[in-house]
């Protein structure tokens, strides 16, 4: 299986063959698709910003070169050459932006930033009573480094979005200016709002939900970037206590192995990410293979009461998985329900092995329903004359199972495998509600992490109780990394397969 | 003779064909056993008149309504080991913000997903294919990071305590457009040529969005509301952040297991039934809910997955 077979062997193959052939083939390509990252996408990401960037100077530099003095005012005055070619409403909107920045900038932010090198360096000098002399002293406060971390990203923002204003106002202006020596129409305000609606409908759908993306998913990343170079952590709390610039320090700790402020991150780390990928496989495979099997067992013909089987299955979609997870969590207890009813005491959520069975097999029942509806519409969606025709052939039911009903769901399916995949990397329900982590790990130094914590659970461990914005950081980027590369591979690598071999 | 050997055949062929289903009828009823005997217990558990956090026998001995009415009328339960004062530790107040923030959020999330969608599916611009990547990537941060520091800007403009309704449904809604996927796949699937039909009839992209789109999209829509009320009704992670530990401000999933930590549990003989009985409240409507709209979610489920 190894070598590359032709395209006739290919398609002489059974489903399971072409699975794990692709499978195969697909482990092959993991270490050149990984370099990949390095040799191809790098550098395409690379050209791509070097020929950006030489397109904004060329910009400048023909609308200085060759633009009139109107056009070369709007250097100055953003919108000054459309408002002087009386297309008033699009040169008010860059002033009043302009105004706004300014206002800003002189007002605010430039304080902010100035600040934002040291992130401040008093703190806070608690007042009350001078034990010598009995007076009372007032309380001082300091600087808070929170707010100068977030106040200066948030004008780093700002000053992005100001300068590829500027740099629009400056493309715009020139091209109003070369319409008008054309001769050609300006659109007028009223034009331009049509336009909205229509041609440039996208801008008015899509401009909400973009402001909310920039501020509540790529500032909060950008910010969390910024903090894993710092040692913000329980000894270092604003506003009582600044906190600075660390550099590599966090990433040195997590990977130089060691103690550091009592817990061995590295070690926990590796450990964790072991158990979180054994999970995310464990999980994501179990369900799509049980899941495939009841789906198929509900649907095969002369099985009655079909409705019925699905609606018993669908119970732990209906009801808040919280729910489920929880009153799992207490049935499996050790005097849970199910020790109880049965009399026994098996330590289900306390032992470290049986507790990683455990969740992985709740997770079974709590994932097989979506796999199920899943697969019943796709096996309604097979062509009923490909089984008409396999029959007429003299194919039996195991043989058209698999030749014609496994390949199909499995060429299908394909990328919402990968999504549940990364989906279970950052399953922090499942795991939370059912054990809090526990049990928790022998050794010592394990930072609060339990037996069956994942990356994220000790996460939310680490910030909730412990207070390690810093070394968190540095973990969830390193999460983001594995998660990314992975889905990269994988997207591309069944794109590829997709393109080569379409299903019929 | 061969035509009494093809009927044995035949026997035998039905005889197999009656043995697996059976087979598969043991199977599918164990497994309906599996799936129900939980929640049959959550609702039988709920309604125990008798004290005790577990008991050794399945069906209750005193049947009562009590657990129910203790836990609307707030009576005997505070957070554990700490005195607080009774108005704070409050299901009801947990039952309605939450309820609260869903609706909201079901109302936003909805327009946006829709709106994404439809800017994805139908419109033709140059940044189409980057956004589209873009969110992918973004969608693998671990979300939670990203919670903290928006916990920040949230207390940064003062929409953590008193306001954190308002800062919850900033957040859930925030980044809704990330879950464009489905949707546009459903999108993606009427007929261009309605379109362009209407644009030679002189629509523009608005009215077509609206006339022509929203109207044959009814499965999606109702698949969109399903979704987005289910997941602020259940979410965890940052509710429990932004209220950062005091109970006014805790939605139902917090509440709940707060309510069934070891200490609760043991300090309150009744804890578990109420717990129990709690469960039911928050789980029945949207229970039914689902029941109701099952065609169209299973349809959102399948739909969305066959797309590639």
């Amino acid at each position: 299986m190894a070598k590359t077979v032709s395209q006739l062997d290919y398609l002489g193959m059974s489903g399971w063959q072409k699975f794990c052939y692709n499978f195969l083939q697909f482990l092959k390509k993991l270490p050149v698709a990984f370099l990949s990252i390095f040799t191809v996408w790098i550098p395409k990401f690379a050209r791509k910003i070097y020929n950006s960037v030489k397109r904004f100077f060329l910009t400048l530099w023909n609308a200085a070169r060759h633009g009139d003095w109107k056009t070369r005012m709007s250097f100055l005055v953003m919108g000054f050459s459309q408002f002087s070619r009386k297309q008033i409403m699009r040169g008010l909107l860059f002033l009043v932006f302009e105004i706004l920045f300014i206002i800003y900038m002189v007002a605010f932010g430039a304080a902010q930033l100035s600040m934002f090198g040291s992130l401040g360096v008093r703190d806070t000098i608690q007042g009350g009573e001078d034990p010598v002399t009995g007076e009372r002293l007032p309380t001082v406060v300091g600087d808070n480094s929170l707010l100068i971390l977030l106040y200066g990203i948030l004008t780093m923002i700002f000053i992005i979005a100001f300068v590829y204003a500027w740099y629009a106002n400056i493309k715009a202006a020139y091209a109003v200016q070369q319409y008008v020596e054309a001769n050609q129409h300006l659109t007028t305000a009223k034009e331009d709002l049509n336009a909205l609606a229509d041609a440039q409908y996208h801008k008015t759908l899509l401009a909400g939900p973009l402001i909310g993306l920039v501020i509540f998913t790529i500032f909060p990343i950008i910010f969390m970037v910024f903090v894993a170079f710092t040692n913000y952590d329980m000894q270092h709390m604003p506003p009582n206590k600044t906190f600075d610039w660390v550099g590599w320090a966090n990433f040195k700790s997590l990977f130089a192995g060691g103690l550091s402020g009592g817990t061995d991150f590295g070690r926990v780390f590796g450990k964790l990410l072991l158990w979180t990928v054994i999970w995310a496989i464990f999980a994501t495979f179990t369900n799509y293979i049980l899941g495939m099997i009841v789906a198929i067992m509900i649907n095969k013909k002369g099985i009655k009461l079909k409705k019925l089987w699905r609606t018993v299955l669908i119970m732990t979609i209906a009801v808040p998985q919280f729910v489920s997870l929880l009153l799992m969590s207490q049935m499996l207890a050790d005097e849970g329900a199910l020790n109880m009813l049965f009399g026994t005491s098996i330590p289900f959520l306390t032992d470290p092995v049986l507790a990683k069975v455990t969740v992985i097999v709740v997770n079974i029942w709590v994932g097989i329903p979506f796999t199920m509806l899943m697969v019943t519409g796709i096996l309604m969606n097979i062509p009923a004359d490909l089984y008409e025709s396999a029959r007429i052939d003299g194919a039996g039911p195991v043989r058209m199972y698999f030749k014609i009903t496994l390949p199909y769901v499995l060429h299908v399916t394909t990328p919402s495998l990968i999504s549940n995949f990364v989906g279970n990397i950052n399953n922090f329900g499942v795991i939370y509600l059912l054990t809090g982590g526990g049990p928790s790990m022998a050794a010592g130094g394990s930072g609060g992490a339990g037996e069956t914590d994942l990356l994220i659970t000790w996460l939310y461990k680490l910030i909730q109780d412990k207070k390690q914005y810093g070394i968190a950081s540095v973990i969830s980027i390193m999460m983001f990394v594995l998660t990314a590369v992975i889905s990269l591979i994988v997207y591309n690598r069944s794109k590829a397969v997709k393109n080569e071999e379409d299903f019929m | 003779m061969a035509n009494s050997v093809k009927q044995k055949k035949m026997r035998s062929k039905k005889a197999v064909e009656r043995s697996t289903n059976a087979v598969i009828y043991v199977i599918l009823v164990a497994i309906s056993v599996i799936w129900l005997f939980p929640y049959v217990y959550l609702l039988l558990q709920s309604l125990r008149g008798e004290p005790g956090i577990m008991t050794r026998y399945f069906f209750p001995k005193k049947w009562t309504f009590g657990n129910y009415i203790r836990l609307f009328k707030n009576q005997g339960l505070s957070k554990a080991n700490k005195p607080i004062s009774t108005g704070d530790y409050n299901f009801l107040n947990w039952y309605g913000r939450t309820f609260l923030i869903a609706v909201v959020v079901t109302v936003i999330q909805t327009v946006i997903v829709l709106v994404t969608s439809y800017a994805l599916s139908r419109m033709r611009f140059k940044m189409r294919k980057p956004l589209m990547n873009a969110m992918l990537i973004l969608g693998m941060f671990p979300g939670f990071m990203s919670m903290t520091a928006m916990y920040f800007l949230l207390q940064l403009i003062g929409l953590t305590q008193d306001m954190s309704i308002v800062g919850l449904i900033l957040v859930y809604v925030g980044s809704s457009c990330m879950g464009y996927y489905i949707c546009k796949g459903f999108f993606d699937t009427i007929p261009k040529s309605l379109d362009e039909a209407a644009r030679i009839d002189g629509a523009n992209r608005q009215t077509i969005f609206f006339k022509i789109i929203l109207p044959l999209s009814k499965p999606i829509i109702i698949y969109t509301i399903l979704t987005s009320f289910m997941g602020p009704w259940g979410e965890y992670m940052f509710a429990s952040l932004i209220a950062n530990g005091s109970p006014k401000y805790w939605n139902v999933a917090v509440g709940l297991r707060d309510m069934i930590q070891r200490e609760s549990l043991a300090k309150y003989n009744d804890g578990f039934q109420r717990f129990c009985a709690a469960a039911v409240v928050v789980s029945l409507p949207i229970t039914i809910l689902f029941f109701i709209l099952q065609r169209y979610y299973v349809e959102g489920v399948t739909g969305g997955s066959v797309k590639g």
